[in-house]
């Protein structure tokens, strides 16, 4: 880029000046942290959770002899070591290693369903994983609900995160992807917003995939589905809603993924500088300066 | 500053991934640690106080209609309990049995079979969910237990109601492996609280607790005790088994299984 540009020019370069801006507010850190650790003790204990019956199903009902729309499970049948399989519908694949059959510590072959690095405590123990649970699911709550408050307060969510008008038109969206496929990101005064596709992923996560984790996660609870029973029908039954709380959990696990990517490729130093103290470098050309 | 960039970015790729293990292992530590499991458990007070706030009290749980009705209704813990005791009460198919309702009570009674099918009777279809994830349907029968304590006139002492199992679901040395389970007076008075002696329009099988078993239906499987022998009114839970109130409550299990 700065051949074209001496190409171009034969005058002295004008050195793109670096500018701290105000990115994040403390409320914002300090619940992105704290929903990193709620979200990571709440995936891993849920995971020790599903593995007490790794399957999932459809409607108010589900248990071993009805049709599960997903399974992990062990086929011992053979004479070799047990083979680990994942079922969707009726497509079955072979996990062995990973889901089904996996190693613990002792490097020993044991049947469960999510191995013993995914979940927490990493043996098999239904009520420690329980309790884990349940606790940051409170924390979780709470803390969503600081984040909530505080960004309508703030008009964080007007501000920051809901794209205009213009964002939203078929073209600048593609545009945007067609950007993001190519690894090429608002640099300078553009960098100073979030781009369309970042504003509706945060605003899906924030509003649509953590609040349904909670809202599925209250259905499973017996005492909840009395007092609300509404809730249990708009999910279409409790075991519906324990498969939609597995599936919105995955789509966290996915964003997550995504998210780390971006900040990888963005600038780790320059984000986690952002989300830890606010400030945030943008690289301006100062051209009449 | 580009030179710098690699080192920089292999640095936090490193300490992240460092710091994610040390978690792991230091998240399998607290989970050994008795203290750190009671300060985790405290969120069980928490959450059955909010249910009780928000109506838990009163709320009914669902009701389904017979097309609901599970299949199969898988049996679970428990399938034959052991022992002579319980085998010569099967062999009379539960002719000699008794229920014996007594603790803080002015007056302790037993109960026949028969005697507990004279009683007001209440059918409910309802959806069982156990702790591990699964739900099944079924139509249950039996006395509301509100019926049973009104008989037996509880004592202003009491307050939680205490159920003996006929089985034996761990062999220990101090009995501690006997099924218990109590809940408080909330849910005993709750008109959905039954002793069951039917499920799908039959008797009880051996599997599903044969002759009587507990429903309390806005809590999961592992409260329905199931094999019923005695209903013990008490003032507090600690003098019970391991002291939790119940055979998996003694095992790190909520207590309040509304969740």
């Amino acid at each position: 880029m700065s051949e074209i540009q001496s190409a171009i020019s034969s005058t002295p370069l004008p050195r793109p000046r670096r500018l701290f801006i105000h990115r994040h507010t403390r409320i914002t850190r300090l619940t992105h942290w704290i929903n990193l650790l709620c979200v990571t003790v709440l995936l891993m204990s849920g995971l020790q959770i599903f593995n007490a019956h790794p399957a999932l199903y459809w409607g108010q009902s589900g248990a071993n002899t009805d049709r599960a729309l997903f399974e992990i499970g062990a086929d011992d049948s053979s004479d070799g070591p047990p083979a680990g399989f994942a079922r969707f519908g009726s497509s079955t694949f072979n996990t062995t290693g990973i889901l089904g059959v996996s190693r613990d510590t002792e490097d020993d072959l044991v049947l469960r369903g999510f191995p013993g690095w995914a979940t927490l405590p990493s043996w098999r123990d239904l009520a420690i994983g329980r309790r884990w649970h349940f606790f940051f699911a409170w924390v979780f709550f709470a803390n969503l609900l600081v984040y909530l408050l505080a960004g309508i307060a703030t008009r964080h969510f007007w501000r920051d995160l809901l794209p205009r008008r213009e964002q939203l038109r078929l073209g600048a969206l593609l545009h945007d992807v067609a950007d993001h496929l190519r690894l090429k990101f608002p640099r300078g005064e553009a960098a100073r917003h979030y781009n369309p596709l970042q504003k509706l992923t945060y605003l899906g996560v924030v509003f649509v995939l953590l609040p349904v984790m909670i809202l599925t996660g209250l259905t499973m609870s017996p005492g909840m589905d009395a007092i609300l029973p509404w809730l249990v029908d708009l999910f279409g039954g409790r075991q519906s809603a324990r498969t939609i709380h597995f599936v919105a959990a995955s789509l966290i696990v996915l964003f997550v993924f995504v998210h780390v990517t971006m900040v990888l490729l963005v600038g780790p130093v320059n984000a986690l500088r952002a989300m830890i103290t606010g400030r945030f470098a943008i690289y301006v050309e100062d051209d009449h300066a | 500053m580009r030179n710098f960039r690699l080192p920089r970015r292999r640095f936090l790729a490193l300490s992240a991934a460092g710091l994610g293990g040390s978690l792991l292992s230091g998240c399998d530590r607290l989970s050994e640690a008795p203290d750190f499991q009671e300060f985790l458990a405290s969120a069980e007070g928490l959450t059955y106080r909010a249910q009780r706030l928000l109506g838990g009290g009163h709320a009914l749980a669902r009701e389904f209609t017979a097309g609901d009705v599970s299949p199969i209704f898988k049996v679970n813990g428990t399938a034959m309990p052991e022992g002579e005791d319980y085998a010569a009460l099967l062999e009379g198919n539960f002719g000699d049995w008794r229920l014996r309702v007594d603790g803080l009570v002015a007056k302790p009674l037993e109960f026949s079979l028969t005697d507990l099918r004279n009683l007001p009777q209440r059918t409910q279809i309802t959806r069982h969910d156990c702790v591990e994830g699964w739900s099944a349907i079924g139509k249950w029968q039996g006395v509301p237990l509100a019926v049973v304590l009104a008989r037996a006139a509880i004592l202003p002492a009491a307050r939680f109601v205490v159920f003996h199992c006929a089985d034996v679901l761990e062999q220990t040395l101090d009995g501690t492996g006997q099924y218990y389970e109590s809940i408080d007076l909330i849910d005993a008075f709750h008109p959905q609280t039954i002793l069951a002696h039917s499920l799908n329009d039959a008797p009880l099988t051996v599997g599903h607790g044969a002759p009587l078993r507990l429903r309390v239906e806005r809590q999961l499987g592992y409260k329905q005790a199931k094999y019923v022998m005695r209903v013990e009114l008490a003032d507090r839970l600690d003098g019970f088994g391991r002291g939790k109130g119940g055979f998996w409550e003694d095992r790190g299990y909520e207590w309040y299984a509304g969740i």
